[in-house]
């Protein structure tokens, strides 16, 4: 059995009175497309977010690299997260700043590499994300679906080796949604990044998911690979590979 | 890294942590012909590694080199990493001195023509607000006059005292040295009533009303919350600007009036600690000195003030550009042009009004 990569136990979440997460155990596991599923408002973001300590959870542990990071000092967090890529569902793209200088910023803060070295770097992400025409644009002038191509461009400049991805579909064509699946098929496969999704996309997660985690209400309904949660008899999760909706 | 026979042997990690060191390393070979990359030693390679092979074989192109015994994994990244058939994109046409200036004059006109068009908007419905509310937030008027008028009130007096004390003061310093003491009352009467009373009041407007009423809007616009409104057959200029123009037009006499009296009350302080008048005789000289004239010139300017403020406010608020960046702009250089022209126009009001040939 592979050791996960990033782990979760018992984590417990809550807004006020209003609990978002109950419990929530999981493993994510390395070199693998982990999808996570649920209908709006399960969770699924705050899940993300207290993985990333975005938001500290109320109790529980997060472990990423195999290190505690609910107890972690900033400094250590920081390096770790030179490692993760996060894509925002709103992409998060600075608006003062060109797609070149977006793309930039996380190459310039962790790393020392000479300005030609970075250029190039950019351009290759670019061409990736196929937004090389776009590089001395705003935000402002990009259309949604470029906006998310140009904020995951952003996401894997470092090369991470976690890449998490919040709703990396929502908004895009079907061609361009198809697209990107497999650049992050080729992501996994090249830079052997280990990816998260959150996405209710049923051809995606069919095309890219190794494994699945379906949330319910803030607890893990179920969690394992493409073909069990397929086979599964769990009424939510049958419903919805059957027909793409949540029951 | 080694070289033998103009073939450069690679190996170990290429990747962003060890480009650095490798191009440091990298010098000691300078101007050696190298016509081989060998990277059969090179056990893993990311971006910044194939960026890295990139700029190598660009810096030694005269020799062609060949990148030679790439492992599988290595081939792969490089064709997917690799940087050297990208063009960079051509920038916009360099244009020459000329074109600019002809430009920057029709943009210049532009904003001319569009900020006339809104002033005609702002008082084409303050003025129909004022007869028709449907389409009005209800208490909005209110609400804006308590922003706008009441919580500005607390600065106001305070630094309309410190001022009618520091004129007072430094006024008396050179009245007593020839006995002219009562003329103090005359001074400050006088300045603060025609030009401090409205000119700090519409400074500090600028600065507090002026540049929240920029950013709400820039932020606003840049939210899409204006183009919402738009859609919803809300007309902006009526729904954000009018209620904000109507609230300081009803708050500007009073704020003016309130930092006249309590300058008045400043320089009365020193009047009476420093010069020995009594407050009977300093406030009969007031009353002495001043005229209709001067009280409605000073209310009548005031007026003036805190609607350039307010159209200047809304004319950037609605100009923004761009993200978080572009309001912090806009809200800067609406609180300069708003300064710039409340001393514009009292300078105008003061050559109309006091101007003898």
């Amino acid at each position: 059995m592979k050791e996960p990569i990033i782990s979760v136990r018992d984590l417990v979440s809550k807004f006020g009175e209003q609990t978002i997460l109950h419990d929530v155990s999981l493993d994510i596991y390395p070199r693998e497309i982990t999808v996570i599923l649920g209908r709006s408002g399960c969770g699924k973001t705050t899940l993300v977010k207290n993985i990333l300590q975005l938001f500290q959870p109320n109790s529980g542990s997060v472990k990423i690299f195999n290190k505690e990071v609910t107890t972690m000092d900033e400094l250590e967090f920081n390096s770790m997260l030179s490692k993760i890529g996060m894509l925002f569902q709103n992409g998060a793209l600075l608006n003062s700043l060109t797609i070149f200088d977006n793309v930039s910023i996380p190459l310039e803060q962790h790393t020392e590499l000479s300005v030609d070295i970075i250029a190039r770097m950019i351009r290759v992400k670019l061409k990736l994300v196929d937004l090389t025409q776009a590089e001395n644009m705003l935000p402002a002038e990009l259309s949604g679906g470029m906006k998310k191509r140009a904020a995951l461009a952003r996401a894997i400049a470092l090369d991470p080796v976690i890449l998490i991805c919040d709703e990396p579909s929502a908004g895009l064509d079907p061609l361009t949604s198809a697209s990107l699946d497999e650049l992050i098929l080729k992501l996994k496969n090249l830079l052997k990044m280990t990816i998260v999704i959150v996405t209710h996309e049923l051809a995606s997660i069919h095309r890219i998911a190794d494994r699945i985690i379906f949330l319910d209400e803030g607890r893990v309904l179920f969690s394992g690979t493409l073909q069990e949660a397929k086979k599964t008899s769990i009424p939510e999760v049958e419903t919805f590979f059957r027909v793409g909706k949540f029951g | 890294m080694k070289y033998e026979n103009q073939i450069l042997f690679l190996d170990g990690k290429l990747t962003k942590f060890t480009v650095p060191d490798l191009l440091h390393e990298l010098l000691q070979y300078k101007g050696k012909k190298i016509n081989t990359i060998d990277l059969s030693g090179v056990s893993s390679i990311d971006s910044a590694g194939t960026a890295f092979l990139d700029e190598l074989v660009l810096n030694l192109q005269d020799f062609k080199p060949q990148l030679v015994n790439m492992s599988k994994i290595v081939e792969s990244a490089v064709s997917t990493f690799s940087s050297l058939s990208i063009k960079k994109p051509v920038s916009g046409r360099k244009e020459n001195f000329f074109i600019s200036i002809g430009e920057g004059l029709l943009r210049w006109r532009d904003s001319v023509r569009e900020a006339i068009y809104m002033v005609a908007d702002i008082f084409y419905w303050s003025f129909v607000g004022l007869f028709n509310r449907k389409n009005q937030r209800k208490g909005s008027i209110i609400q804006q006059s308590l922003i706008i008028g009441v919580d500005a009130g607390g600065i106001i007096a305070l630094l309309s005292f410190i001022l009618g004390l520091i004129l007072a003061l430094q006024s008396a310093a050179q009245l007593r040295q020839f006995g002219a003491n009562i003329f103090v009352a005359d001074l400050i009467a006088i300045s603060m009533v025609t030009e401090m009373g409205p000119i700090l009041t519409a400074i500090i407007l600028a600065g507090r009303s002026g540049s929240s009423i920029a950013s709400e809007i820039a932020t606003m616009k840049v939210t899409e919350e204006i183009d919402a409104l738009r859609m919803m057959a809300i007309n902006p200029i009526r729904y954000v600007v009018v209620p904000k123009f109507l609230a300081i037009t009803i708050c500007i006499p009073l704020l003016v009036t309130l930092s006249t009296l309590v300058g008045i009350f400043g320089g009365l302080l020193i009047a009476i600690t420093y010069l020995d008048l009594s407050a009977v005789v300093f406030f009969d000289r007031v009353f002495e000195v001043l005229t209709t004239k001067d009280v409605l010139v000073g209310l009548g300017k005031s007026f003036f003030f805190a609607w350039a403020i307010v159209i200047i406010g809304s004319y950037y608020g609605f100009k923004v550009k761009g993200g978080a960046e572009g309001v912090g702009k806009v809200t800067t250089q609406s609180v300069v042009a708003s300064i710039f022209w409340v001393i514009i126009l009292d300078a105008i009001s003061s050559l109309i009004f006091y101007f003898k040939v």
